[in-house]
């Protein structure tokens, strides 16, 4: 499937950048304009796990169909530690000692499908869908 | 990207025109509340109207520099948050909770005003 | 000659015909119309509609039918579906019914053709190859008109329903009533906190009361998406109060396991507006405290 988005990050401005093309890419279908804060505020949290917790990696955006219904796919992939424990990173309130959370919990509640990876040592994959109403 | 802050009487209101970055946001907490500090302010008005997006990072800075500035003994207001960024936000459940909220610039100061005078009922 | 040479002659039927039933029908309108009333009045069809509209509706139906007979232009059969439908739709008239009066009236029209042969077998059917396929199109044009004309209602009714249940009104300055009647569910959900978070920047209001009395029950999701509404319009700078939480609601919010805390609830709108008069009215107080008035004659 091609690429419409792919977004290296790397720096901070990375996050930004990432999330303003990404909200660019999903208004060329008919999300509402609170549909693309929401998507712009998902990539946003993406980014940062990977700026803050692997250092690099990339954020793929694509404009997907199902069944007729036209929707956004974002992946958010690095090579960083991994994720210890998947089932407890999805948990409310879960954090590693001392810094912010991963916010995944609020990331999931976002899109429509989430889709957690992550292998301790390799790396972590986080694939969404949201489907425009 | 450098966030103006003006100083109104013993009110410091800082505009957030466009995006920023972690480290942005960073500096904006860091100058803030240096000028709390310099010019004895009682409150602080963060105009975020021009952020896109307030994710955990840009939440938790806010709360943030909101609890420093009442260890200095003033007052935070946020105002400007966007429908749209609402709804995101209490999905992320990012609800800062403790720090006062109001539509805009206008409400910020009126709150600010109530809250001195109820400190010091003979002021007019 | 074969039946299908006969077809194939259809549109090479000399167009003197077509001319002459016309004409012919138009003379007779009067006589035409009170047939179809009187058929109309047996099949007890439009029994909405009192003699005299019936009477007046006849008129109306024979005559236009003419002109589409005439030019039998696709244009004008639409507009002619259109307009019965238009004003005979209202009345509670479904389709079959619609479709019956429009065959009653082709059935009528079919046998004046029969007095206009005189007995002329041939000519009868040199007129009826002429009539029947442009009726027969009418017949088709007013059913899909129908159809269509009861869509439009019910859109328009979806509408104004969705309105009507959903309005949010300015009791006074910075107050605002969001009143929601009728099944919640996600969607209409996300429609509410989106239409209330526009109304609270709109009139700058910094109080909201938010009653649910006219809401049966809701599921766990949209329960959920009531209390982000709350906080969402707490970010803007509002308050909410939340009344008329019937007990069903009141036990759905406490077994997802939300957070309750932002939730301000009162018993029924009469508490709610005096509890948010009491919020509005503090301000008041606090600032003209300098002339000592009381919080109640503070009250705009």
């Amino acid at each position: 499937m091609p690429v419409d988005l792919r977004i290296p990050i790397r720096t901070d401005a990375d996050i930004v950048r990432a999330r303003q093309e990404g909200r660019a890419l999903a208004s060329e279908i008919p999300f509402t304009s609170s549909d693309l804060t929401v998507i712009a505020s998902a990539i946003s949290e993406l980014a940062r796990n990977i700026y803050s917790y692997a250092g690099q990696g990339e954020i793929e955006v694509r404009l997907v169909e199902r069944n007729g219904r036209r929707g956004i796919q974002v992946v958010a992939r690095d090579e960083g530690p991994g994720i210890l424990d998947t089932a407890l990173a999805l948990e409310d309130g879960y954090s590693t000692a001392g810094r912010l959370g991963l916010g995944l919990p609020g990331v999931r509640r976002l899109f429509d499908e989430f889709e957690l990876k992550s292998e301790a040592g390799v790396g972590t994959e986080v694939l969404m869908h949201k489907w425009a109403r | 990207m450098r966030v103006p802050i003006m100083k109104q009487r013993d009110v410091l209101i800082a505009s957030i025109q466009d995006s920023l970055t972690d480290a942005d946001l960073l500096a904006l907490r860091d100058r803030v509340v240096e000028q709390v500090t310099r010019f004895r302010s009682r409150g602080v008005i963060l105009d975020v109207t021009g952020l896109d997006v307030i994710d955990s990072f840009a939440a938790h800075t806010l709360s943030m520099t909101a609890q420093m500035i009442r260890l200095r003994g003033a007052q935070t207001v946020i105002v400007g948050i966007q429908p749209d960024v609402a709804i995101a936000m209490v999905q992320l459940g990012l609800t800062l909770l403790g720090i006062h909220t109001a539509l805009d610039l206008e409400a910020g100061l009126e709150y600010l005003n109530t809250v001195a005078k109820r400190s010091r009922p003979n002021a007019r | 000659m074969t039946r299908s040479t006969q077809v194939q002659s259809e549109p090479s039927v000399p167009s003197g015909t077509l001319t002459e039933i016309v004409t012919q029908f138009r003379r007779s309108r009067r006589a035409l119309g009170e047939e179809w009333t009187r058929r109309i009045a047996v099949t007890r069809m439009l029994s909405v509609l009192t003699e005299e509209e019936v009477s007046i509706e006849s008129i109306e139906l024979v005559d236009n039918y003419i002109d589409v007979l005439e030019t039998s232009s696709v244009e004008s059969m639409q507009l002619y579906a259109r307009n019965l439908s238009r004003r005979i739709v209202p009345r509670r008239v479904d389709t079959p019914e619609l479709l019956g009066i429009v065959l009653v009236l082709r059935d009528v029209l079919a046998r004046g053709l029969l007095d206009l042969a005189e007995g002329d077998a041939v000519r009868l059917r040199t007129m009826l190859s002429v009539f029947e396929p442009v009726a027969n199109r009418i017949a088709t044009t007013v059913a899909e008109g129908s159809v269509q004309e009861h869509e439009r209602l019910i859109r328009l009714q979806q509408d104004s329903i969705r309105q009507l249940s959903t309005p949010v009104l300015q009791v006074r300055d910075r107050l605002l009533i969001h009143p929601i009647i009728g099944v919640v569910d996600g969607d209409r959900a996300r429609q509410i906190t989106e239409q209330l978070l526009a109304s609270i920047r709109a009139h700058r209001a910094t109080v909201v009361v938010m009653d649910l009395t006219g809401v049966p029950s809701v599921d766990a999701a949209v329960a959920n998406h009531l209390v982000q509404t709350v906080e969402a319009a707490r970010l803007l700078g509002a308050s909410m109060i939340v009344t008329g939480l019937s007990p069903d609601l009141s036990r759905t919010l406490v077994t997802i396991g939300v957070d309750l805390s932002s939730l301000h609830a009162v018993g029924d709108l009469q508490g709610g507006i005096e509890e948010a008069e009491a919020i509005l009215g503090l301000r008041v107080v606090r600032i003209s405290s300098a002339s000592g008035a009381a919080p109640a004659a503070e009250s705009p």
